[in-house]
């Protein structure tokens, strides 16, 4: 097993490459303040300084128009303490927090607000266990998804979370994820362009201590 | 896709392919920076171990195909999944043609699968009256175009974001700008009401692992997971081949495969999906999940000794990425449905001989797709395994028919050389090379002047060049090949001068013929078979330490090909491995078995000259550093150059048959040459010296083309 620290710097050097922003974080209340001041000062649509601005066909545009007015972070599977908490540090910066419907959000919200199962440094790739259609959807349809990873829960290689992966897949249904940085394509000309169906940005904030839920295998 | 009747409508589609600038510029562009990405994905890790794991993973599923399908079947079925298995594409088609009607779908969203585009599934939808989306962007791109895809990964890499611009327009009704990443966006949000509107998604899966019925995607773009998650029915269809024991061999294959494909380390996503999750478009709040497996022919493969390698693929689409061939003319000229060298097997196999027949020749030979295989098929060897089967089904053309009975004799072969010497001599004007060709050769041979049979072929002159050895250490068995003994006599006698006064024993056993590789490569194995085994005889490894030979497409043919060639082949089958490890290049030879050093070499600075790695020497052999380090110990100023180890062009029999590849192939090499400054190259393979200097002939005659021999000869010190 590698030292602790080691296994973090790797993880963050590692999903930095992928450009995931990573920062260390001592409490899950500072990673509350990160989201919602994230969320307070990202642009209202993170699409307008590529896309919004192009003119859509008209069902599309429709879609678009439904996208709310107000500031939205989606935090599903969040303890419903912690939710409380969490809500809020959003309701001072006039952001509304959700736990579920995200259905009736496709055009998109602002940011998805996870705790990560596992991290893999060789690779800076999350697991995600998202059974929860709620869940996935947070991590799909957020201009931005903001996902806490407790140091504790890092692992040198994938092959450190097989165990992990058989244990849900065993109790199934089981829809688990591994992200590593932000969606991206390079279809056109080869060119990498970053938000094509999912995410824009993937930030990690790494956890000092582990309080919150997660899976235990 | 492949529509050409006949290898003439296909050079014809070829020739169009290679007046399209923007195409090989994209190829180019991509061919370049393909090899740097994965070498650094790679980095600090050993590729070959890692695809070794691969080869033992996936040969172990292979084995047990079918008793993965139940178990699969079993635990997916328990997690509430209808597992289907389609013998068919046809049968694949109608299965989820039948699911989308029985629940009552309207619109279907799909995720990228290339066993969908393998059952052209779109069309059997749409002709149902379905709405069907891809939304992958490149295939997205690709379905408004109603064309398929030009490579595995990105399959709309054959287009400019002008052309995706124009097209985009039209779906948006509204003028788009050329700029990719507002292109991307404008994607997002189209396709993001599809999403939103879809009653049914369509994946493929990367893995089906067997011991929980879990389906692995892997993907980039997240599409696939909107796919499998917002509508209310799911249906992935999968090859069989993607049947996998354990998430630790689908592990194993996604260490490589991330890698190979793109030079990721990891893709975005890797979804694993066990069972029908819950599902809030689901009338009853649980998600309708369909597997579709698809034999199409994969398990009669897994079964044949020879072919179920073809099953290891895990679509990396690597093997297109270095084909020099691929390079020149993009996926829709160099595969039907799955494009590069897996395409040109997959094609036969599950579109049928006649998509195949054109494509299967269109295989240089070089390796390079061999040497980066993610799962280590051997690809040139079934290639030419089937077009030789082409050709025992649909006939060998007489050209072929014609080589096969010459080169299976080799007194008329070599009588008909002697007799080419005479017949030529109107061609030549008197100078080394053919001047103008005769008709049988002659058509679009252009662009190369190619060579005289030379006046003596070195079998006449070995009595008096043989060299003299009072202490022998080693005995040799010098290997000609037909070039250099009839065309290049010069270059073995090069080597006589290097060689001389070592105590070595050089034989040259004069009932050796063609190595028989222009056989395989036409496609005639039994005469290919017939003449290992009479060069088999006249090199008896029994008699020699080593068997040496200047020609690196000989000597690769022998070492790897005899031994298969001659399977079975009862006491031949012993003696031929024994022959396989006595074979060693004259690069080889000399840096390790003779260990020349600078001492045996002239004092002074030598010319800057500038190096060709043939492919069947660096690849085919493995041998790349014993020439560059030669030639720096013989005192030459070495100018190494760009892509020195990407193909020159001429493949034998390939360059006869394509000659406008061969001479685009030809030209990008002369001019990584030219920006070395060298005015004097080396390589360590006649063919190669063939091409090269017929080429630089053609342009001028600025740059002199010499094997290894010839200039190691022009330095070493007598004794």
């Amino acid at each position: 097993m590698q030292d602790t620290r080691e296994l973090a710097r790797l993880m963050q050097e590692k999903a930095e490459l992928v450009s995931a922003k990573v920062s260390t974080v001592a409490k899950i209340e500072d990673a509350f303040n990160y989201a919602a001041d994230l969320c307070a000062t990202k642009d209202a649509c993170q699409l307008l300084f590529a896309g919004c601005a192009s003119p859509l066909s008209s069902p599309a545009e429709e879609l678009c128009e439904t996208k709310a007015p107000e500031r939205i972070i989606a935090a599903p599977g969040l303890d419903p303490e912690l939710f409380e908490q969490f809500a809020a540090v959003c309701e001072k910066q006039g952001i509304s927090l959700l736990s579920h419907g995200l259905r009736q959000k496709l055009a998109g919200i602002d940011i998805g607000f996870t705790i990560a199962d596992y991290g893999v440094a060789a690779t800076g790739s999350l697991v995600q266990s998202s059974n929860d259609e709620e869940l996935r959807l947070a991590t799909m349809i957020s201009e931005f998804h903001v996902a806490v990873l407790p140091i504790s829960k890092i692992r040198a290689t994938s092959f450190d979370v097989e165990e992990a992966l058989r244990g849900w897949a065993k109790d199934a249904p089981a829809y688990t994820s591994f992200i590593t940085g932000a969606s991206r394509t390079a279809d056109i000309e080869r060119v990498l362009a970053i938000g094509v169906h999912g995410p824009l940005e993937l930030h990690i904030l790494l956890l000092e201590d582990a309080p919150c839920k997660t899976h235990e295998i | 896709m492949q529509d050409a009747r006949d290898l003439k409508e296909y050079r014809a589609e070829l020739r169009e392919a290679l007046e399209n600038d923007f195409l090989r510029q994209a190829m180019d562009k991509f061919a370049l920076a393909y090899p740097v990405g994965r070498a650094k994905a790679f980095t600090g890790m050993d590729p070959e171990a890692c695809i070794r794991d691969v080869v033992k993973a996936k040969d172990a599923s292979i084995a047990r195909l079918d008793e993965l399908y139940e178990e699969f079947k079993k635990n997916a079925e328990a997690a509430g999944v209808v597992v289907h298995l389609a013998k068919t594409a046809a049968e694949a088609n109608t299965i989820i043609g039948r699911i989308a009607i029985d629940n009552q779908v309207k619109k279907i969203v799909k995720s990228k699968s290339m066993t969908a585009e393998e059952t052209h599934l779109n069309r059997h939808l749409e002709a149902l009256g379905l709405e069907v989306t891809e939304t992958d962007l490149g295939e997205w791109i690709i379905q408004l175009r109603r064309e398929g895809p030009t490579h595995m990964v990105m399959p709309a890499i054959h287009l400019s974001r002008y052309q995706v611009a124009d097209l985009f327009s039209e779906v948006a009704k509204q003028k788009q700008d050329a700029d990719i990443d507002k292109l991307v966006k404008v994607a997002r949000r189209e396709l993001r009401r599809k999403f939103a509107e879809a009653d049914m998604g369509i994946s493929g899966a990367n893995f089906a692992i067997a011991e929980t019925g879990t389906i692995g995607i892997v993907t980039n773009e997240g599409n696939g997971r909107l796919v499998t998650t917002l509508p209310r029915v799911h249906v992935a269809l999968v090859g069989l081949d993607k049947l996998t024991p354990s998430f630790h061999d689908a592990l194993t294959v996604l260490k490589v495969l991330p890698r190979n494909a793109t030079g990721q380390a990891f893709t975005s996503y890797f979804t694993c999906i066990t069972g029908a999750s819950a599902c809030g478009s689901a009338p009853d709040g649980k998600k309708k999940m369909h597997i579709v497996f698809l034999d199409n022919g994969r398990r009669g493969m897994a079964k044949d000794p020879l072919f179920s390698e073809v099953l290891r693929c895990i679509r990396c689409g690597a093997c297109a990425n270095v084909c020099p061939v691929y390079r020149m003319v993009g996926g829709h000229k160099y595969g039907h449905v799955y494009i590069g060298a897996i395409g040109l097997i997959l094609t036969y196999f599950f579109h049928g001989r006649d998509k195949a027949k054109n494509l299967v020749q269109n295989c240089i030979n070089c390796g390079a797709c061999k040497a980066v295989c993610a799962s280590g098929i051997d690809l040139p060897r079934l290639i030419k395994e089937i077009h030789s089967r082409i050709q025992d089904e649909e006939g060998h053309p007489l050209s072929s028919t014609l080589l096969a009975a010459t080169l299976k004799n080799r007194k008329l072969f070599h009588g008909l050389l002697r007799a080419a010497r005479f017949a030529q001599r109107p061609a030549t004007g008197g100078t080394p090379y053919l001047r103008h060709l005769p008709m049988l050769f002659s058509k679009d041979q252009g662009f190369r002047a190619l060579p005289a049979i030379a006046a003596k072929p070195f079998r006449d002159m070995w009595k008096d060049l043989k060299p003299t050895a009072r202490n022998p250490r080693l005995k040799v068995a010098l290997f000609a090949g037909c070039a250099l003994d009839f065309v290049y006599p010069e270059q073995l006698a090069a080597a006589i001068e290097v060689l001389a006064g070592r105590d070595i024993e050089v034989d040259f056993p004069m009932d050796q013929s063609c190595c028989g590789l222009p056989l395989q490569m036409m496609g005639e194995k039994d005469a290919s078979r017939s003449v290992a085994l009479q060069n088999l005889t006249a090199l008896d490894p029994g008699t020699y330490d080593y068997v040496l030979t200047l020609c690196a497409s000989c000597a690769s043919h022998i070492k790897h090909s005899y031994p298969q060639i001659l399977e079975g082949a009862g006491g031949a089958a012993v003696k031929v491995q024994s022959l396989a490890d006595r074979v060693i290049d004259f690069s080889s030879f000399v840096r390790d078995v003779l260990c020349l050093t600078a001492e045996d070499f002239e004092a002074g600075a030598g010319r800057t000259i500038a190096y060709h790695a043939p492919c069947h020497l660096c690849r085919g052999l493995g041998v790349t550093e014993q020439p560059r380090a030669l030639l720096k110990t013989s005192g030459y100023d070495y100018a190494p150059g760009a892509e020195e180890d990407v193909c020159c062009g001429f493949g034998g029999t390939f360059s006869m048959k394509f000659p406008e590849l061969s001479a685009a192939l030809l030209e990008k090499k002369l001019d990584t040459v030219e920006a070395t400054g060298a005015t004097l190259l080396a390589t360590d393979c006649p063919g190669c010296v063939m091409q090269l200097r017929g080429g630089a002939e053609k342009r001028g005659g600025k740059i002199e083309v010499k094997h290894i021999a010839e200039v190691l000869a022009a330095r070493v010190k007598g004794r």
